[in-house]
Order: structure tokens, then C-alpha cells, then sequence
């Protein structure tokens, strides 16, 4: 039987690894991937405290976890082709609309 | 105690007619045909109304002898604090009221003639009605807030009077001037007013509170206020060191010059004093030192009237010396005989005014009196009128000034003070000297060239005669014992005035000096001018008597140049070089700054989610050592 604190290690490893992606890939497919990547970390470690405490009501958040990432993952691909349609580019920073624009005075 | 409506009136009448008239003027900048007509209905109409209102209350007033009150409305009610909208008449409000109504409706009526072809009629009549409502309320008001009000209107309307020929920058600088002086007597008012509200603020803050009260304020505080409102009476009534606004307030028109010398404004500082006796009969050291400012006024007055051109300058500073009289005989307890020169001057120095602008339209607006001469037989009558109102001010018996004068002289020399009584006697004998230079030069003495005289006016002469009948036997309401009388007028008044015995003996001498001295001024001037106008020359007084002891120079060097050295050090180097530079260095650096820190929004949603973790992190970094 492994125990619960192992789960706990793989998942804030799976987490970071998560954030790391999020944050140093350019590529929008990729950021995808590791917002996935941190849902899931947080669902095993939910369904891990689940077995633990034998207390099914983590075990439905995940689910629910899982069937919302389901959703958006249809939602973000639709995204993606348009924003591929438009600007010909998965580039993460070459969406930079936010930037403040410089003022020379 | 009685409460009656028509108090209220006096005031509403004259302050109505100035807001119908200023509503109608408005109108007509749209529909340009209002008749004069209309102006001089609402203008004549609104003093008499109030002059009418005033006889009806004066009338039961010497009838019955009760307090009349009034209360509009309660003005301001702060937790026990009251100050009530409300007006009171007694003695002494009364015998301000009845020279103040009578002569100002006469003055309204000769200011009708003198400005009837003056453009702006109707701006006149708007400020002089307001003018009128102002003084009415300073005297009416039951409480000194209420005095306060009138007291700063009447200012304000002397601002806007004196320089109503505003298209002259030197007539706009002569409003300035007397609105700036005021403004520092009021500052001393004011301040008088506040350290008397911080004692007595809460037992009532009419008068008689204020009087049943006094006693509460340690005396030191009591000397202070004093001061103080006498300060506010300087600026008011043109006395040494703020009088210099006076001369410079003959820019206005002649009517003017005479409500505010005669009726009005100058006399607001002598009924100021005298209105807060209780106060001044337990300051004596105050009184002398008023006293004194009065007796210096006086002769430095009478001085530079002595070789002035200018007609209306020499009344004015004769108004001045005057006052001075006033505030010698207030500052040592002689309140009656204060109030008993108000009365009689007001009425020969209106008859002067008059008279002096009757010439002055006569002669095309002439006022330089070495380019008059010799209009004896061309105007007999003024030269009538200016006759008697000169020989009134000059104290010959019987005319009314002789009477006022005689007693503040007697009660300055039974006083002990004898310094100020030299000073008062000096000034007595210069008066009488540089009015009659005046009529003598004005109507006497022989003039080389032909004038083209206008006509005289019917109105005029006849406002004129009412008040020469004024200056002539109002004396006798006051008869002291020693003509057979027994000063009727102060005893009716009733003030605390502090008595002096005086032998009957010494009275017959000092009578017979003051006589003398009076007609040895006549004497000089009429051997000194009889063949010519020339003056002749005073020694090493002549420069600085004709140049006013440089007074106006010295003002000029010790405090306006200092006062814009000062704003332009503040506006120069203060300003711009301290204020201005801080502010720009703050704002350049923090644009520098600005400058950085937006590189941190760079529009790169990666860079936001590192932002979101660090600050993740931190939450918990914080939730974690809090714990």
C-alpha cells in the first residue's frame, strides 16, 4: 500500500511541472497542456485524501473536475483555430493587446 | 417695551427701493425706455418713506419714552447662542435716527438735481438707498452682529460711491483706498467682537446683555477690546492713523461726499464708541488714549485743510477735525456732547457740502477754489447759505456749532487734560481760519476772470435753506446753564457722562477765549485774502502743510512697497523657485519611475500567470508565518 504522502509529492511535482509550462512555453497548445496538467495534479490529489479519510465527496469534485475540464478543453480548441484563423500564430507572445503603450514625454 | 413694525420699515423702505431699482435697471439693458421718472419715484420715495417711518416712531418715542423693539427673525440659535435679526430704538438711536433720516432724504433730494444728467442715475440711486439701509441698520441693530452688518455695508457702499465715476483710475484707486482702510478697521472691529464673544457669547449678545454682562471680563481683556473696536471706529471715522482714505473719497459726487461727512459713515465710529459706553466709562486709560487720537487728528487735519485747493478736500479734512472734536469729548466721558456735535455737524457740513456742490455746478464743474472769486454778487444766496454753515463750524454764537463745540471745549479743560485741550482750542481757531480762507477766497476776493455761470436751481437753494435752518438754531436744544438753559438734549439722553465742575467764573473765561480765538482766525483770513487768493507763505510749515505731511508718501514707502516687495519676493522665489520646483521634481520622478515599473505590463499572458503565482506564493508564505 503506498501511502498518502507519496501522492501528495507527485502531485505538487505534477503541479509545478504545470506551472513551469504555463509560464516558460510559447506555444498555446503547450500552456494548454499544463493548465491540464495542474487540474489533473490537484484531482489526483484529491481522489488520494479521498481513499485516505474513505470520504467519497472529493472523489465527486473530481469528477466534476474532470467533466469541466472536458468542457472547456472543447471550448479552448474552438478558440485556438479561430485565433490561429486570425492571426496565423500560436504564439503566446505575440498576443501582447494588453501592453501598455509607451508614452515619450 | 414695546415691539412695532414701522422699525423694521425705516430700513425696508430704502433697502427695497435700491432692489426695485436694481431689478428694474436690469430689465431696461433689454427694453431701453425706462423712464428716470420711475427711478426718481423709487429712489425719493424709499428715504421717505423711512423718514416718515422714522418721525411717526421718534414722535411716540418722546411721547412715551419705551424701547421700541423689532424682531424679524431669529438668525442663528446654537445650543443657547442666539443672535436675533432684531433692531431696538432708544435715546440714543433716536437721535441718531432723526438726523440721519432728515438729512439724508434732504440729500437724496439735492442729489436728484445734482445727478438728473448723469447717465447713470440710476446706478446711483440703487447704491446711495443701499447706502442709506446700511446706516439705518447700524444704528437700529440691537446686537453687534447686526451692527457689524451695517457697518460693512456702509463700507461697501462707500466703495462703490466713491469711485461710481469708475472710468478714471484715479477715482477707482480713491474707492480702493477708502474700501482697504476700512477693511483694516473692521479687521480690529472684528477682532473686538470675537474676544467679547468668547466671554460673553453665551449670556446674550444684545447690548444689554452686553452691558449687564461687562463686569465678567477680567480688565485687562476689557483694555484689549476696547482698543480694538476702536480700531474699527478709526478706519470708520477717519481718524490718525487710517484717515487717509478720506480726502481721496472726493472722487465720488458731491452728494456723496455730503451723506457720507454729514449723515452717515463717519459718524458710525463716534455711535460706535458711544453705543458700547459701559464698555469705554470703565476703560479710562482707552478713553484718554482716544482722546488724544482725536486731538491729534483734529489739528493735523485742520493743518493741511489750511492750503488746500481743492473745495470739497478742505471739508473733508474739516470733517476730519471735526470727528477729531467728537472723539475728544467721547474718549473722556463726555458722550452727550460727543452725540450733540454729531447732530449739529451734521447738518452744517451737509449745508457745506451742498453749497460747495451747488457752486461746483454752477460753475461747470470748477472744484479749484484760486479759479473761483468774487461770485458774492452772483450768487447771493449760497454765498448766504455757505456764510452761515461756515460761521456755524467755526463756533460764533449763536449758531448750533458754537453750542456742541463750547461744551466739549469746557469739558476738555474741566477735564485737566490740558494738552488735549490746547490742541482742541488750536484746532478751534484754525478751523475758523481756513473756512473762511475758503468763503473769502470762494465769493470775496477779487477775480480777474469772466465765468459763464449756469443758472441756479430752485430745488437746490430750498434743500439748501432747510438745512441752514438747521445749522442756525439747533444749538438751542442744548442750552447749557450758563445761557439759561439746562442742557436739555443731555439730559434727555441720558448717557453715563462723566462730570466736571466748573466755576462760573472760569466758564465766562473760557467762553470768552473760545470767541476770541474763533474770530482771530477770521481776522487772519480775512486780512490775508480780502485783496487776493494768494496764500501766503507759513514758514518752514509750508512745504510739508501743502504736501499733507508727506503722510500718503509715508504710507506708500512703509507699507504698500514693502507689501509688494513681499508678493513679488513670494511669487518670484517662493513660488516659482521653492513651491513650483518641488512639485516638478515629485512629478518628473515619479514619470521616471512610471517608466520602469511599466515594463511589468507587457501585455505577455505568461508573464501575468508568473505575477499570479508569485503571488499565490506569497499568500501563503504569509498565511503560513502568521500562524
Amino acid at each position: 500500500m503506498i501511502d498518502v504522502g507519496s501522492f501528495f509529492i507527485l502531485g505538487i511535482l505534477l503541479f509545478s511541472i504545470g506551472i513551469v509550462g504555463m509560464i516558460s512555453r510559447r506555444n498555446i497548445f503547450v500552456m494548454y497542456m499544463s493548465v491540464e496538467l495542474m487540474l489533473n495534479a490537484i484531482n489526483l490529489i484529491l481522489v488520494a485524501l479521498s481513499h485516505h479519510y474513505e470520504d467519497l465527496n472529493a472523489q465527486v469534485m473530481a469528477i466534476m473536475i474532470i467533466a469541466i475540464a472536458a468542457a472547456e478543453a472543447s471550448i479552448f480548441l474552438a478558440l485556438f483555430v479561430m485565433l490561429f484563423k486570425n492571426a496565423r500564430s500560436l504564439d503566446a507572445n505575440f498576443f501582447e493587446l494588453l501592453k501598455q503603450e509607451k508614452h515619450h514625454d | 417695551m414695546i415691539e412695532s413694525n414701522l422699525l423694521g420699515w425705516v430700513i425696508a423702505s430704502v433697502f427695497f427701493s435700491s432692489v426695485f431699482m436694481m431689478l428694474i435697471s436690469l430689465y431696461s439693458k433689454y427694453n431701453n425706455d425706462i423712464p428716470q421718472k420711475i427711478y426718481t419715484l423709487l429712489g425719493l420715495g424709499g428715504p421717505a418713506v423711512s423718514l416718515l417711518c422714522s418721525f411717526l416712531l421718534i414722535n411716540d418715542f418722546l411721547n412715551t419714552g419705551t424701547t421700541v423693539y423689532y424682531k424679524a427673525f431669529t438668525w442663528l440659535d446654537i445650543q443657547g447662542f442666539v443672535i436675533n435679526a432684531s433692531l431696538m430704538l432708544d435715546t440714543l438711536t433716536v437721535a441718531m435716527l432723526s438726523f440721519i433720516s432728515f438729512v439724508g432724504f434732504i440729500i437724496h433730494l439735492y442729489a436728484h438735481v445734482y445727478m438728473k444728467e448723469d447717465p447713470s442715475y440710476a446706478r446711483f440711486f440703487i447704491w446711495f438707498n443701499l447706502f442709506m439701509a446700511s446706516m439705518f441698520l447700524l444704528v437700529l441693530a440691537d446686537n453687534p452682529i447686526m451692527m457689524f452688518i451695517g457697518w460693512e455695508g456702509v463700507g461697501l457702499c462707500s466703495y462703490l460711491l466713491v469711485s461710481f465715476y469708475f472710468h478714471s483710475e484715479d477715482n477707482v484707486r480713491a474707492g480702493n483706498k477708502a474700501f482697504i482702510l476700512n477693511r483694516i478697521g473692521d479687521f480690529g472691529f472684528l477682532s473686538g467682537l470675537s474676544l467679547l464673544f468668547i466671554h460673553l457669547g453665551f449670556t446674550g449678545f444684545d447690548f444689554a446683555s452686553l452691558e449687564a454682562n461687562i463686569h465678567l471680563i477680567p480688565s485687562d481683556t476689557l483694555t484689549l477690546i476696547a482698543i480694538l473696536l476702536f480700531i474699527g471706529a478709526m478706519g470708520k471715522s477717519a481718524q490718525i492713523p487710517l484717515y487717509i482714505w478720506l480726502p481721496d473719497a472726493m472722487a465720488g459726487p458731491t452728494p456723496v461726499s455730503a451723506l457720507i461727512h454729514a449723515a452717515t459713515m463717519v459718524t458710525a465710529g463716534v455711535y460706535m464708541v458711544v453705543r458700547f459706553n459701559f464698555l469705554y466709562a470703565i476703560t479710562e486709560d482707552v478713553g484718554v488714549f482716544i482722546a488724544y487720537v482725536g486731538a491729534f487728528s483734529a489739528l493735523l487735519a485742520a493743518l493741511i485743510a489750511m492750503r488746500q485747493d481743492d473745495i470739497k478736500k478742505i471739508l473733508a479734512y474739516s470733517t476730519m477735525s471735526q470727528l477729531g472734536y467728537m472723539f475728544m469729548a467721547v474718549g473722556l466721558g463726555a458722550y452727550s456732547y460727543g452725540i450733540f456735535h454729531v447732530f449739529t455737524h451734521a447738518f452744517f457740513k451737509a449745508l457745506l457740502f451742498m453749497g460747495a456742490g451747488a457752486i461746483i455746478l454752477i460753475l461747470h464743474h470748477e472744484q479749484d477754489i484760486k479759479k473761483m472769486g468774487a461770485l458774492k454778487n452772483k450768487m447771493p444766496f449760497i454765498y448766504a447759505m455757505m456764510f452761515i454753515a461756515t460761521l456755524s463750524i467755526s463756533g460764533i454764537p449763536p449758531f448750533s456749532g458754537f453750542f456742541s463745540k463750547d461744551a466739549i471745549l469746557n469739558h476738555l479743560f474741566s477735564s485737566e487734560h490740558y494738552l488735549i485741550f490746547g490742541m482742541a482750542l488750536l484746532t478751534a481757531g484754525l478751523t475758523s481760519y481756513y473756512m473762511f480762507r475758503l468763503l473769502i477766497i470762494v465769493f470775496i476776493s477779487p477775480s480777474s476772470k469772466d465765468k459763464h455761470l449756469l443758472s441756479e436751481n430752485k430745488l437746490i437753494n430750498v434743500t439748501l435753506f432747510t438745512l441752514s435752518l438747521g445749522a442756525v438754531f439747533l444749538g438751542f436744544i442744548n442750552l447749557p446753564a450758563f445761557f439759561g438753559g439746562n442742557e436739555n438734549y443731555s439730559l434727555w439722553l441720558n448717557l453715563p457722562d462723566t462730570h466736571f465742575h466748573l466755576s462760573h467764573t472760569s466758564e465766562s473765561i473760557l467762553l470768552v477765549i473760545n470767541i476770541i480765538v474763533a474770530c482771530t482766525g477770521i481776522a487772519f483770513a480775512f486780512s490775508q485774502y480780502k485783496n487776493g487768493s494768494k496764500d501766503p507763505s507759513l514758514g518752514f510749515l509750508d512745504k510739508p502743510i501743502k504736501n499733507k505731511f508727506y503722510i500718503d508718501e509715508i504710507y506708500h514707502y512703509c507699507f504698500v512697497k514693502p507689501l509688494s516687495w513681499l508678493s513679488i519676493f513670494i511669487v518670484k522665489v517662493i513660488d516659482e523657485k521653492i513651491i513650483d520646483s518641488f512639485i516638478h521634481t515629485l512629478s518628473s520622478r515619479y514619470q521616471r519611475l512610471s517608466y520602469y515599473t511599466d515594463a511589468i505590463q507587457n501585455g505577455n499572458v505568461r508573464y501575468y500567470a508568473l505575477y499570479m503565482s508569485i503571488g499565490i506564493v506569497i499568500i501563503f508564505i504569509y498565511l503560513g508565518v502568521s500562524k
